[in-house]
């Protein structure tokens, strides 16, 4: 051999680095690689990641994941992640992302704008059967792009102990914004609060939305928040919060609603359905109710909150992942959900086996009817904290309502601005 | 003789001539060494650079591409949904920086804020917390110290800890009816709600003495926060992480103090002694000079470290009284999808903390040995 030792060493260096840097691009199962978008249903890989809330939903998606697989011939890893927004965030920028994965209603509008999802909803032979509210969560540039997986809604839970205890009776139960002042003026005592629900605008906005406000126009084009309607809503919580019967969760030393009402700090919470497994586990022994949410001066409205089955647009398995989503999305799939893990099933026409199932639940159910989901924007999110950071001074009044709300709209449009 | 064995012979003869410099027989048969370019050195040249290889390889992968690329992000508008270089990403030059500094924005707000509270945090524990160490190396290193071992493990303990952990059972301690406002309850003061407070504390002094609000010379603003904003002190949810971290990091610094007072000859001290210094004197004359680059060290990683406080930030949540750059940053790209932004103002406390090291190295010392 006459090449020199100097020149070998080179040569070896480089194929070191060049083994490290193949071996950090190429990271991803080699799933086989059919044509983009093609009819090829069987006999592939797919992968599924999800922001699972716990072994319960873990175990049912893996367990879904197998029988469509057995059915179909395919195979599907489940990744449950840490983090779904951070993960799904590398894998997108890496330029591999995951078949099929959840996509949050308040994340949706910044993965549209980068082109990430199929727009499949339209496809769906059950497509009719979602919700429209939830449809139009999913819904941008007149596509329906993904289908909701399930859905949460929010609804008042009341301690049932403290309220027959406080003399109230079934009668009592506030159906207006008055009669809910009312009783929780009468259940604060000692060191109960008599509504606790967490400073964030995800409970804020159901009292702007009863007064009739909203923070984007109809057609999600403009923001209104600073209307005399929001700013009516935040005013009653305002007041209950400087009357002392409402209070934070950091006033009461719990992280949430659930916390509050499970440790007897609260007497009424406003959470959604995930309440439910929530006291179940920490708090068994509590007695509470849950029911719709009063209605405000222009009546009924709630928030939801929901995901649905994003598949990626850089996903080679595009057919087969939609057969994926319609055997998840159907009747049977969405109540095996239910019973396992508390989720309300997306599709009307398991309302009436959820209802009978779950007879407690019949309050989240009720406001799917009036339901409107978060608002959903890039870069809305610090302006929602902003907002957020701010509650919590209404009680002592070191926050203005009115200035609240003006700042939320100054900041919202800047953020529109800069998005669009 | 052919090429291989060609370099084995003279690297022989390298190594022998190094050995026994005045080897007649050697030098007889020595011919000119100087035949090609670099020679004998240079091989050892390349040599050296295939050990540094690996080496050099992950540092370049792992420190240097990612910088660059958090530059180049930074550099651009983009969601992090897509690959940084192709259509998701649009480059906007150094609008990202000057949409920070110029523009009247939320973002803006957000980062006065941020330097705001860190930079009080900065003024409050990175003093206390060097004293703090220097004060408890001083005691371990007394020579008549029972128990010496049991001592240090015990300082040392919070630093070797999970951060995590550790902020946890602050969080708890902490909390409105925790077991600090139970003490404080006994001897008849109501405490705060020590993390959800975002008061300054200059304010609550201030107030004391009955100024409740802003003269009108604190009133103009500089960056979207008033003067009067500025110069509000650390909040009383920062108090807490102030009070935290010092209490975790002392405990590193001593150990470096304590290994730079094992280096302090005796005989130093003893002179010192015999020349009538008092045990004060020797301490500010004779200990402390002789602490300089340990001080150093101690006071640049202190500074550093603080700048870039991330982990109990991120554990007490997203509250305008404890928010950092380094935790702005994290929430502007990941939680907002701003990354460029979020790059960017990673950039501008990188360019902070490099003037703040500067002249905190030309205030303490001359730094001969860092």
């Amino acid at each position: 051999m006459r090449i020199p030792a100097a020149r070998m060493a080179v040569a070896v260096a480089a194929g070191v680095a060049m083994l490290i840097t193949a071996a950090c691009g190429s990271s991803g199962p080699s799933a086989p690689k059919t044509s983009a978008g093609g009819g090829k249903t069987t006999g592939l890989h797919l992968t599924l990641l999800i922001g699972s809330s716990g072994d319960a939903e873990t175990n049912a998606v893996n367990a879904a994941a197998k029988a469509w697989g057995t059915k179909s011939g395919n195979t599907v890893t489940v990744t449950p992640a840490k983090d779904l927004t951070l993960e799904l965030t590398q894998a997108l920028a890496g330029g591999s992302p995951p078949d099929l994965f959840y996509v949050d209603a308040s994340k949706f509008a910044g993965l549209v704008k980068a082109n990430a999802l199929v727009p499949y909803g339209d496809q769906l032979p059950n497509k009719a059967d979602f919700y429209p509210s939830l449809v139009k969560s999913f819904s941008a540039n007149g596509k329906f792009y993904c289908a909701p997986k399930d859905f949460s809604t929010l609804a008042l839970e009341i301690n049932t102990d403290m309220w027959t205890k406080a003399g109230l009776t079934d009668a009592d139960i506030p159906t207006n914004w008055d009669q809910l002042e009312a009783a929780a003026k009468k259940l604060t005592k000692g060191g109960v609060t008599g509504l606790v629900f967490s400073d964030t605008l995800d409970r804020v906005d159901a009292f702007m939305r009863q007064a009739g406000g909203s923070l984007l126009n109809a057609d999600g084009t403009e923001f209104t928040a600073n209307s005399p309607e929001n700013l009516a809503g935040l005013q009653y919580v305002a007041k209950l919060a400087k009357e002392g019967v409402l209070k934070f969760p950091k006033q009461t030393d719990t992280g949430w609603g659930g916390e509050a009402i499970g440790k007897n700090k609260a007497a009424m919470t406003i959470e959604g359905n995930w309440i439910v497994g929530g006291v179940k586990s920490d708090f068994p022994k509590l007695h509470y109710k849950v029911v719709e949410l009063p209605a405000g001066p222009k009546g009924k409205a709630t928030l939801s909150f929901t995901n649905c089955w994003g598949i990626a647009q850089k996903s080679k398995n595009q057919a087969a992942a939609i057969d994926f989503v319609k055997f998840l999305t159907s009747t049977d799939q969405q109540m095996a959900f239910a019973n396992a893990f508390g989720v309300m099933p997306s599709v009307q026409s398991a309302k009436s086996q959820f209802t009978a199932a779950f007879p407690d639940q019949q309050a989240f159910v009720a406001g799917a009817d009036y339901a409107t989901g978060p608002t959903s924007l890039p870069g809305f999110d610090q302006v929602q904290k902003d907002f957020d950071s701010k509650i919590l001074g209404l009680s002592d009044g070191s926050s203005n309502p009115q200035s609240m709300v003006d700042d939320l709209q100054k900041n919202a449009e800047a953020a529109l601005k800069s998005a669009g | 003789m052919t090429a291989p064995e060609q370099e084995l012979s003279d690297l022989r003869r390298a190594t022998t001539r190094r050995r026994s410099d005045n080897s007649a027989g050697e030098r007889t048969r020595s011919r000119p060494t100087r035949r090609r370019a670099g020679g004998i050195r240079g091989r050892e040249r390349w040599a050296g650079l295939l050990f540094v290889g690996p080496g050099l390889a992950v540092l370049l992968i792992f420190l240097v591409v990612p910088i660059g690329l958090a530059f180049y992000v930074s550099l651009t508008r983009w969601d992090g949904l897509s690959s940084p270089f192709g259509n998701g990403a649009k480059f906007t030059g150094l609008q990202n920086y000057r949409s920070l500094l110029t523009e009247d924005s939320l973002t803006r707000q957000n980062l006065a804020v941020s330097v705001r509270n860190n930079f009080y945090f900065v003024l409050f524990v990175v003093p206390i917390q060097t004293m703090l160490a220097l004060f408890l190396a001083v005691l371990l290193n007394n020579r008549f110290l029972k128990g010496k071992s049991y001592f240090r493990t015990a300082f040392y303990f919070p630093s070797v800890t999970s951060s995590i952990a550790i902020t946890l059972v602050f969080l708890f301690l902490f909390q409105g009816g925790g077991a600090v406002n139970r003490l404080l309850d006994f001897v008849g003061i109501r405490g705060p709600n020590w993390l959800a407070d975002s008061r300054g504390v200059f304010h609550q002094v201030l107030r004391i003495f009955g100024v409740d609000a802003a003269p009108d010379w604190a009133k103009h603003e500089f960056l979207n926060l008033s003067w009067w904003d500025w110069l509000s002190g650390p909040s009383i949810a920062m108090c807490v992480i102030i009070i935290l971290v010092i209490w975790t990091t002392s405990g590193t610094f001593m150990l470096m103090f304590l290994a730079a007072l094992q280096n302090i000859p005796e005989e130093v001290e003893e002179a010192s002694e015999i020349d009538g210094a008092t045990q004060w004197q020797r301490f500010r004359l004779v200990t402390l000079p002789m602490l300089r680059p340990a001080l150093l060290l101690v006071l640049t990683l202190g500074l550093i470290g603080t700048w870039q406080v991330f982990d109990q930030i991120y554990l007490t949540g997203n509250n305008p009284a404890t928010i950092t750059p380094a935790y702005l940053s994290y929430n502007q790209s990941f939680q907002n999808s701003m990354f460029g932004v979020g790059a960017a103002i990673s950039f501008l406390q990188f360019a902070l903390i490099i003037v703040l090291s500067t002249i905190q190295r030309r205030l303490v010392g001359t730094g001969e040995d860092y």
